[in-house]
């Protein structure tokens, strides 16, 4: 079991110094399998971009451990990572081709290998119509395609997506989430996706893991049992929504008690 | 920077100044305060120390200019030139206010003239003017009028380019809402228009304040007899420099002190979000 | 024909029927010859003058202060913003001096820098940076103000060093603000430096537009007028057009 994880997290505690001193995370424990699609649910300020932020380098727990493919994280994104984050990265003065490339440039391949990768990603991403466009004359749907074909052409082993779809309308986002599960059956990365939506955790994941308020905890976990080649149309089977009612209901008393501290 | 890359040169710079408009923290403000007066501590001695460097051949040190000034003060003479300058800028301000607001407002409501003129007033704000004052002098001679005419040179434009700019910002949803409550054009005018456009307003009057000040002062530098302006170059002219360092302070501190009396106003007319 | 166009062609149809105006006053005695020459005879006296070369020494005295003047301004403007960006506590102390410095008239401390520095370039250059410095300083510190986070998270991602960090995004992310400060200053340093040859100088164009007015001999003056304020109105407008392009690209959605 152990070769087959991929990531791992062991009482992982992340605080941050005050005054007051809060407790973001922790302690979490959580064991992702290669090639799974892993969701997080939580209630808002629990954590959930922390986590993210810990399992890929960007940040350090204050206490427990990380390991990706067996070896503990230090300071930086380890190779083999790619992170979508949830605001809009691409960059303004590049166009779409250029803002694909961009994860290349300190690759060291040739040009024609990386012409090869970017246009492959490019038109995987349905974006072939819009290669020589600036993110400025793209919606904010196309912009975050954008920033999965530039996580794509670096052919991660381990994709985290940070809500990515949640500035975008419901439609947008089932469509969206079609091309994620096609992403992760092509290329058969590993995927931790967060997101607060539930019914796009119960309809795309392997594993939907609930999170407390803060200090974020797993407090269920949830195996989905969907097929490999599932897509948004899974919405019309009857065990989805027993699973988003069982999200919701392990989740509904957390989002109360987040919404009161807000208050 | 907005979609209309014609907007005036400086209006992005305030923009940029006046984002920090909320109030801070305490402690913060107090380690500010503590800064601040480490700062003009920095800046006395920088003064003393440069003017006694120079043995007061350039510069005189900040204790000798508080003494002056304090004499400077009883005489007759500052206090004569001092309401010259005044004079001149509060006709020369007066005039940029009105006629900017005015022209401000009618190219702002009236989009083609407004697109017409724009870059063109923009021009006119990047080009050294003071080329242009042999023009003036040799219309309105030396005297009051032609130092109402430097100070108005440099005041109208920005008043205008600001009002403008503040018109033609105008969310459209707000007319559209005074049309849905039926409000007179005069209603519309006094409690939407104006309101929602103040900000701007005043932030160009007080970029219009202190460009009339410099017109009135440069104007006074070299072609009147009165004047601050005249007292400073004057006293170079003579080697007084007691003289020429008093009245150099004397005008920095009432331009700073103006100007952010003015930034206060306007945010507390108009706070800015966040 | 597009609105577009159509105010292009107002704009020069304005400012041609001005110029014709003007013209035809000067010409027809309304508007007195010794007060304002005719603009052709502007036009005329400025061909001549700089076909002539007895300018030559004046234009190269000008922009040689004036290029040195923005080209210190730049590098001290760059410098200094990036170092107050680094520190949120000098950054309180100097954000309400620079909202406040241009309401001082830069100008009144011409007089005394000619005292300390004698008369010749050296003061001039300083008026011009202490003119220019500032609106570089302010646009470095909107500009990188401007990045956004996740760009710099970006970096990070794909493990970029420093160096790359910041020529790969930092300065593509600033540029369009940055740009904007190079303009005013310009503007600034121009300003600052023609001013200063007006009030108090012996040599550059400024001198000689002041030294024309007082020998009464309007035609040299208005011909050397009327060549810096065109130099003015072609390098202003070229970078702002440049400015434009730039930002164009990245803003049209």
């Amino acid at each position: 079991m152990a070769s087959e994880s991929h990531v791992e997290l062991n009482e992982v505690v992340r605080q941050y110094d005050g005054p007051p001193a809060i407790q973001a995370l922790g302690p979490i424990d959580l064991v992702i399998d290669r090639g799974e699609f892993f969701s997080i649910v939580g209630p808002s300020g629990c954590g959930k971009s922390t986590l993210l932020d810990v399992v890929c380098g960007l940040a350090q727990p204050t206490s427990g451990s990380v390991r990706f493919e067996g070896k503990e994280l230090c300071v930086e994104v380890p190779e083999g990572v790619g992170v979508v984050f949830q605001e809009d990265s691409s960059m303004p003065w590049l166009s779409v081709r250029q803002n694909v490339a961009f994860g290349l440039r300190t690759s060291g391949l040739s040009k024609k290998q990386v012409a090869e990768r970017v246009d492959h990603a490019v038109g995987f991403m349905g974006l072939a119509q819009f290669a020589d466009h600036y993110p400025a004359q793209l919606s904010g749907g196309m912009r975050q395609r954008v920033c999965i074909a530039r996580t794509l052409v670096l052919r991660p082993r381990l994709i985290l997506l940070d809500e990515p779809f949640g500035a975008l309308d419901q439609q947008t986002r089932l469509l969206m989430g079609d091309e994620l599960l096609r992403l992760w059956r092509e290329t058969g990365a590993t995927v931790l996706l967060i997101t607060h939506a539930l019914d796009e955790a119960a309809m795309l994941s392997d594993r939907v893991g609930v999170m407390s308020a803060r200090p974020g905890r797993f407090i269920d976990m949830i195996e989905t049992g969907w097929p490999r080649d599932r897509d948004s149309r899974v919405v019309s089977d009857l065990e989805f929504g027993a699973l988003t009612a069982r999200l919701w209901s392990s989740l509904r008393e957390e989002s109360l008690k987040a919404m009161g501290r807000a208050a | 920077m907005g979609g209309a890359t014609g907007a005036a040169p400086f209006e992005g710079m305030s923009d940029l100044l006046l984002e920090d408009a909320q109030p801070r923290p305490t402690p913060r403000r107090r380690v500010r305060a503590f800064d601040t007066f480490l700062l003009v501590l920095t800046v006395l001695a920088l003064w003393q120390t440069i003017g006694s460097w120079t043995k007061g051949v350039a510069v005189s040190p900040p204790w000798q200019t508080l003494v002056y000034l304090s004499g400077l003060f009883r005489t007759w003479m500052f206090w004569d030139h001092a309401a010259a300058t005044l004079a001149a800028f509060l006709l020369a301000f007066l005039l940029s206010a009105l006629f900017g607001l005015a022209l401000g407002l009618w190219f702002g409501v009236r989009r083609f003239a407004g697109d017409v003129a724009e870059p063109l007033l923009a021009g006119f704000y990047t080009i050294p003017k003071v080329t242009l004052y042999p023009v003036v002098l040799l219309i309105f001679g030396l005297g009051l009028s032609a130092k109402i005419a430097f100070g108005v040179m440099h005041g109208l434009v920005p008043i205008t380019l600001f009002t403008l700019g503040a018109v033609r910002n105008l969310s459209p949803v707000l007319i559209r809402t005074a049309k849905v409550l039926h409000l007179s054009s005069g209603r519309t005018i006094l409690w939407i228009l104006v309101p929602a456009c103040l900000g701007d307003i005043l932030n160009g009057l007080r970029i219009g304040f202190s460009l009339s000040l410099l017109g009135v002062l440069i104007g006074e530098m070299f072609s009147s007899q009165r004047g601050l302006g005249f007292l400073l170059v004057n006293g170079m002219a003579q080697h007084n420099v007691p003289l020429s360092t008093a009245i150099v302070t004397v005008i920095v501190v009432v331009a700073i002190a103006a100007n952010t009396a003015m930034l206060r106003l306007g945010r507390w007319t108009a706070p800015r979000p966040a | 024909m597009k609105r577009r166009h159509a105010i292009v062609f107002v704009r020069i149809a304005v400012l041609a029927g001005s110029i014709i105006f003007l013209e035809v006053c000067c010409r027809a005695g309304i508007i007195d010859p010794l007060t304002v020459i005719p603009p052709s005879e502007m036009f005329a006296s400025m061909i001549d003058r700089v076909g002539s070369g007895e300018m030559n020494a004046s234009i190269m005295s000008t922009f040689s202060t004036i290029v040195f003047a923005f080209v210190l301004a730049i590098g001290f403007g760059i410098l200094a913003g990036a170092l107050i960006h680094r520190s949120p506590r000098l950054r309180d102390v100097v954000d309400p001096l620079l909202a406040s410095y241009y309401s001082v008239p830069t100008f009144i401390f011409y007089p005394l820098l000619v005292a300390l520095l004698g008369l010749g370039k050296a003061p001039l250059v300083v008026l011009g940076v202490l003119s220019a410095a500032p609106a570089v300083m302010i646009s470095t510190l909107s500009g990188l103000d401007g990045i956004s986070p996740v760009l710099i998270k970006l970096a990070r991602v794909h493990r970029l060093s420093p160096a790359r960090t910041f020529s790969w995004i930092v300065l593509p992310a600033a540029l369009p603000r940055l740009f904007t400060g190079l303009k005013l200053a310009l503007s600034y340093a121009l300003i600052g430096v023609i001013a200063g040859e007006f009030i108090l100088s012996g040599t550059g164009l400024g001198y000689d537009i002041s030294f024309a007015y007082q020998s009464f001999d309007n035609r040299a003056m208005y011909g050397t007028m009327l060549f810096v304020l065109s130099i003015a109105v072609i390098s202003n407008g070229f970078l702002y057009a440049w400015e434009g392009r730039l930002a164009r690209r990245r803003s049209r959605g």
